[in-house]
């Protein structure tokens, strides 16, 4: 099957703007506003199916309809930060098929009224900022972008925005204060963007790989894409896979494929031919989920994964070998998360700095199995008290390595406890 | 001379991104542009974004000191930021980070005698299949070196040295 989104593996030369041309490129765009009503195209990414790819998965033609049209002007933001560990589809996207995304920001603009948007790259992505922009130039200068987008009234500028180094500044509220030239830090929610965004205004903010899949959205027709993947979880997905795995990489795949499909037959198997022990199936963010042979066959789409005690979250999934203690990777994430929370909230901010301490000393070889169920008791006492998702996530490795994996950290631990 | 003297093309565009009367998102990309002389944001630069954004010198550093990409100190003309998170880590990044240390006469955070090169540990940085691998911050350019050894990344040490005596 050819590419959705990735589809400079099938069409080189596609991040420039003549061959993308030539491949259909900007016919989306030329549709949309030549023949659709904002509120048409909205149906029509409605009707698709396509729930955001960032991690949350929420259906984006429905965020797009929250958009409050009592106020102006709009804005969309385009989530560009990628910083989760294990995640690495979005940098590919916007390097080898820049056009495919860049048009994507261009339909969720003109559907929900924008004439204003802003590509925030993690700042890492510098590299990226510079090329995106002269992509950008390309596409004013061809009558895609400007005061005039192919020959209509609707008129749209696409800026940049660089980050600077905090995970943070992808949830989507601290990445709004991140563009004002504040602080990185969340907002207490509700209000949420499409009321109350970008200076204020209704903003929608979207990842890079959703906005990639409207251009063939738009082309195609929703129910083309829709016939992709699962009733639950419609289209296409790009799984990033890492961790213990002889071929990493990108690979697209409809929703509902296996975890076999994507570590055997795409990630050629387990390095030294172990056998898979644990998968994060959303990088570090993720619930351990047990391996077995079943679990193998399981389909990779939001509600199944969830039947496993895990979300499918942004698919970056790491593979974990039995050559892995699972005590070691937990005081890996907790590392990240401790180092990542903003401060802003008291549940995070000291939630992670203890954690981190019981893991190291965990870890260190003078703890006892009290300071293990010390432990996974902070983690829980975390869980719903944190201002947004970063504190939430920092606990989902814990207390399922602790709880599945009780033996790595040296815990007697019935079924069910 | 204040930054808007040095460069004032640049500081018009960055500025032009943004609404008139929100002209504070402007600091960001400004920091970038300080950083671009010295490696690092002095306290006159601060000074010259506060002013033209009519804020704080305050608020101005509490920006720099939130972000990892910002620095308000010298330190070596490189930054070797090599990613030890868990995607990297499981794939030998720490071992990496280690040997490259001990052959560099340097510990994790620390600069080598020549000015030349700080190497640091640092989160993901969504590179996790072409581990293990570091981004070489600059003054004025972020460059990632992917799938590296020890040698390689040795190799590149040199190729600096050399530039930057060239240079001189």
């Amino acid at each position: 099957m050819p590419h959705v989104v990735l589809r400079h593996r099938d069409v080189p030369g596609i991040d420039r703007l003549e061959i993308y041309r030539q491949h259909g490129g900007f016919d989306a765009l030329m549709k949309a506003v030549t023949t659709l009503k904002p509120s048409e195209l909205t149906e029509m990414v409605k009707t698709s199916g396509l729930r955001g790819r960032g991690g949350a998965g929420f259906p984006t033609g429905t965020k797009w309809s929250f958009i409050d049209n009592k106020s102006w002007p709009h804005y969309v933001v385009a989530n560009a930060d990628e910083s989760e560990p294990g995640t690495f589809k979005d940098r590919e996207i916007m390097e080898s098929n820049p056009f495919q995304f860049l048009e994507g920001v261009a339909l969720a603009s003109y559907a929900v009224g924008a004439n204003a948007a802003y590509v925030y790259l993690r700042g890492e992505f510098w590299r990226i900022a510079g090329l995106l922009d002269r992509r950008i130039a390309e596409m004013e200068a061809a009558g895609y972008l400007g005061n005039r987008v192919c020959g209509t009234d609707y008129g749209l500028m696409i800026y940049t925005h660089l980050g600077a180094g905090a995970y943070i500044c992808g949830e989507e509220t601290a990445m709004l204060e991140s563009i004002e030239g504040k602080r990185g830090q969340p907002r207490i929610r509700p209000p949420f963007p499409a009321v109350h965004g970008l200076y204020g205004k209704p903003t929608v903010v979207n990842n890079v790989e959703t906005l990639a899949n409207l251009p063939p959205i738009v082309t195609h027709g929703a129910d083309w894409y829709k016939q992709m993947g699962t009733p639950d979880s419609a289209g296409v997905k790009v799984f990033s896979l890492s961790g213990r795995v002889r071929k990493p990489g990108n690979y697209e795949m409809p929703f509902g494929s296996t975890f076999r499909e994507l570590i055997y037959e795409h990630g050629g198997g387990v390095l030294d031919g172990r056998p898979v022990r644990a998968i994060m199936p959303a990088g570090a963010s993720s619930s351990f989920i047990i391996v077995d042979d079943k679990v193998l066959d399981m389909p990779m789409d939001y509600a199944s994964v969830r039947t496993l005690g895990a979300d499918l979250g942004s698919a970056s999934v790491i593979v974990i070998d039995d050559t892995v203690s699972l005590d070691w990777v937990v005081q890996k994430t907790l590392h990240f998360f401790s180092h990542e929370s903003c401060g802003k909230c008291t549940p995070c901010r000291e939630g992670t700095y203890w954690m981190r301490h019981l893991i190291d000393r965990l870890r260190e070889g003078g703890a006892s199995e009290a300071d293990a169920m010390l432990l996974l008791n902070v983690a829980k006492q975390m869980q719903n008290k944190c201002l947004c998702p970063l504190g939430e996530f920092s606990t989902l490795a814990v207390v399922t390595a602790i709880e599945r994996f009780p033996q790595d950290f040296g815990v007697q631990m019935g079924a069910g406890s | 001379m204040s930054l808007a003297d040095r460069y004032p093309k640049e500081v018009g565009d960055i500025l032009a991104k943004y609404p008139a009367e929100h002209k504070r998102s402007a600091v960001m990309p400004l920091l970038y542009l300080a950083q671009r002389d010295e490696g690092y944001i002095t306290k006159e630069a601060m000074k010259d974004i506060a002013q033209l954004l009519d804020l704080s010198v305050t608020d101005v550093g509490g920006v720099i000191g939130f972000y990892t990409l910002f620095h308000d100190k010298q330190e070596g003309k490189y930054r070797m930021q090599v990613c030890t998170d868990l995607p990297c880590a499981l794939r030998g990044a720490e071992a990496f980070l280690t040997a490259l240390c001990d052959n560099l006469g340097v510990r994790v955070g620390e600069t080598t005698a020549d000015g030349l090169i700080t190497v640091e540990a640092v989160a993901c940085l969504a590179a996790c299949d072409k581990a293990p691998m570091f981004q070489l911050q600059s003054r004025d350019d972020i460059e990632y070196h992917e799938n590296m050894t020890v040698d390689r990344t040795l190799e590149l040490v040199q190729t600096l040295k050399r530039a930057r005596k060239e240079a001189a």
